[in-house]
């Protein structure tokens, strides 16, 4: 048996509910944005990469030349 | 059971109850000024960044704000200005308020450090634990004093946008704060020169009740004239200029005189007009830190245009 009951409640519950909801995109559109900000400002990428255990020429820049 | 969960459920609150919580009108102060003091700092932010800074220090705000009407509920129920609030009114429960309060505290302060630094982080932090316990819990109904030290609580924001643009305190971030701090008192007695009975009632030690209402009027005075040099003082540091200069000269001297108006005024005179000059001084405080405010704002968009 479906319950079709309208209750102001109802309205009540749902516009708290939609409000919960535009909060939460929110909260994940700001993380995102500083996220995309905070990488953007990090200048030189090159100098963020460092010793990973295998073998990267290009963390010696000076290796081609001594040759 | 069935009664109880009914009755319950009939005072669920509704998205606009739990904004009401916030405060929204301290809240717009609290935008304004923080925007002002991270604007006006010689380091220059990320848009997006200062936006998400200023969104923060608000909800911060507004987080205590919650915390504070959850305390002062049963004060607030006392009081006609505050007896429509959504706890006194029976909209939201006391719980959800210090729910709100406390998780909203959480959020903005961490995602305060994760987009800008720990220094206006900590401070955002202080602030909520200023105002919603040094201020709500203790000072508040203990002592006649409780509006200048909670003036505290309303003056960090600048700092706080300072601290947000360049990381640290200055004598520019420490004098907009004594700004708000030196501001509060003459603002906030002059309200209670002509709301008096409603502290009373609720058993606030506010001045009027505990020193009278000729201290206060004293009270007024004083705090007024120590405000004055801290305002045509930051005239002089790097964030002044010829608007703010005008401006804190011309709004100083209107708000002193009308702090000396109040001074002269005995309560008779003041009830024979119904309190208009205390009602004026009231207003004319708040435009007189928007004001200053404001032209700290012109003279920063100057310098940025070149003009200075």
């Amino acid at each position: 048996m479906a319950i079709k009951v309208e209750h102001e409640l109802h309205e009540r519950r749902k516009g708290r509910n939609r409000g919960m909801g535009l909060i939460l995109v929110v909260l994940v559109g700001i993380v995102f944005g500083l996220t995309v900000v905070k990488v953007l400002q990090l200048g030189d990428i090159q100098q963020f990469e460092t010793f990973d255990h295998v073998v990267r020429p290009q963390l010696e820049p000076q290796a081609g030349v001594t040759e | 059971m069935s009664d109880m969960s009914l009755s319950q459920i009939e005072h669920e609150a509704g998205m606009g109850d739990y904004f009401a919580l916030m405060k929204p009108r301290v809240m717009s102060l609290v935008v304004f000024t923080a925007l002002v003091g991270l604007l006006v700092a010689p380091v220059p932010v990320h848009p997006f960044i200062g936006f998400v800074a200023i969104l923060c220090i608000a909800v911060g705000a507004g987080a205590s704000g919650a915390l504070n009407m959850w305390w002062d509920a049963d004060i607030d129920a006392k009081m006609k200005r505050t007896a429509s609030r959504p706890i006194p009114d029976g909209r939201v429960a006391p719980g959800e308020a210090l729910g709100i309060g406390l998780a909203l505290s959480g959020f903005a302060v961490i995602l305060l450090l994760l987009a800008t630094n720990l220094l206006a982080a900590g401070l955002l932090a202080f602030t909520i634990f200023f105002y919603a316990v040094v201020y709500s819990m203790w000072l508040k109904r203990s002592t006649a004093q409780n509006i200048v030290i909670g003036g505290a609580a309303g003056a960090f924001p600048p700092m706080i946008g300072w601290a947000v643009a360049t990381g640290g305190v200055s004598v520019e971030s420490v004098l907009m704060f004594a700004l708000i701090f030196m501001w509060t008192p003459p603002h906030f007695w002059a309200l209670a020169l002509f709301v008096k009975s409603d502290y009373g009632r609720a058993g606030i030690p506010m001045l009027t009740e505990t020193k009278g209402r000729r201290s206060t009027r004293n009270h007024i005075l004083a705090y007024t004239l120590l405000l004055v040099p801290v305002a045509i003082g930051i005239g002089f540091t790097s964030i002044g200029g010829p608007v703010y200069l005008t401006v804190a000269v011309l709004m100083n001297a209107w708000f002193l005189k009308g702090a000396y108006d109040i001074w002269t005024r005995s309560d008779a005179d003041s009830e024979a007009d119904k309190h208009a000059v205390e009602i004026k001084v009231f207003k004319i405080s708040l435009y007189y830190l928007f004001a200053h405010f404001g032209a700290l704002l012109a003279d920063a968009g100057l310098r940025a245009g070149g003009v200075l």
